[in-house]
């Protein structure tokens, strides 16, 4: 499981297709994966267990969400302010 | 333009295509209008014309056949699943735009228009910019086009893309072009 991870991870080129998100409106995609990366990443570090398999999460959403809102979302975490539930 | 993706040379074919159904129709009509005008004869008592309503309703109805088809495979193919290769992020500003490459490192830059006395002659006006974006040629590109401020609209033409940069909305465009070049 985690060497598939690992070998997955290397030769990641770009966010593949994720048929959740099949049309034009990508925004969700980039959102659900932010999300999905931090809330993997406090359930696993509460159970003190490995967090690169979180890893994909943050390739994906580096890929696809804009510099200036990841910014801003980790901003908004960092005062409490993050509208999404991690 | 000429086409440079294998899209834009279907929009280009169902253009024509298209086109030249309304050339047809409209010399039809323009003859038929021009033979109304220039006889002398005249015909009062028109009350039962069953066959030639059955062929002008007939007929065009076939020919918007002819012509939906076309488009709409042309409509499906530009939303086609396709592997996307690199993903590219188009952020418009006013008044530039910034691109991001982010797959693996976080490589961003801001390109602006060049103003006009700055250029080198043989360059084109109002097209020009200071940095360059550029792309592998051959494989599927994944455009991801938002804004940052106002409505912008983020458009290749010999591509065939044009997709609107709204704040707060990612929208997916999927670019491949056949030849190197610039566009």
């Amino acid at each position: 499981m985690a060497e598939e991870m690992k070998a997955k991870l290397k030769n990641y080129k770009t966010a593949p297709f994720d048929s959740r998100f099949p049309n034009q409106n990508q925004t969700r995609n980039c959102w659900q994966n932010y999300l999905d990366f931090h809330r993997c990443e406090k359930a696993l570090s509460a159970k003190g267990d490995d967090v690169s398999v979180c890893q994909w999460y943050r390739r994906v959403y580096k890929s696809l969400c804009p510099i200036s809102w990841v910014t801003d979302w980790d901003e908004q975490r960092a005062d409490g302010t993050f509208p999404g539930k991690i | 333009q000429n086409a440079a993706s294998p899209i834009m040379e279907e929009l280009i074919a169902f253009h024509d295509h298209a086109l030249m159904i309304i050339f047809l129709i409209s010399s039809l009509v323009l003859y038929i209008i021009s033979l109304m005008l220039t006889t002398k004869l005249t015909h009062t008592s028109t009350m039962n014309a069953q066959e030639i309503e059955m062929i002008w309703t007939i007929l065009p109805a076939m020919i918007l056949i002819m012509i939906a088809l076309p488009s709409l495979r042309i409509l499906y193919m530009t939303d086609e699943f396709n592997k996307p290769y690199l993903t590219l992020k188009a952020i418009g500003h006013q008044w530039y735009w910034s691109y991001e490459y982010s797959d693996y490192e976080d490589l961003a830059f801001d390109s602006y228009i060049m103003p006009t006395y700055f250029l080198e002659p043989g360059e084109f006006r109002l097209l020009e910019v200071d940095n360059r974006t550029t792309l592998p040629m051959e494989a599927d590109i994944r455009v991801l086009i938002s804004s940052q401020d106002v409505l912008h609209s983020w458009a290749v033409p010999s591509l065939g893309v044009k997709t609107d940069a709204i704040p707060g909305r990612l929208n997916q465009a999927m670019v491949a072009s056949m030849r190197p070049g610039l566009y």
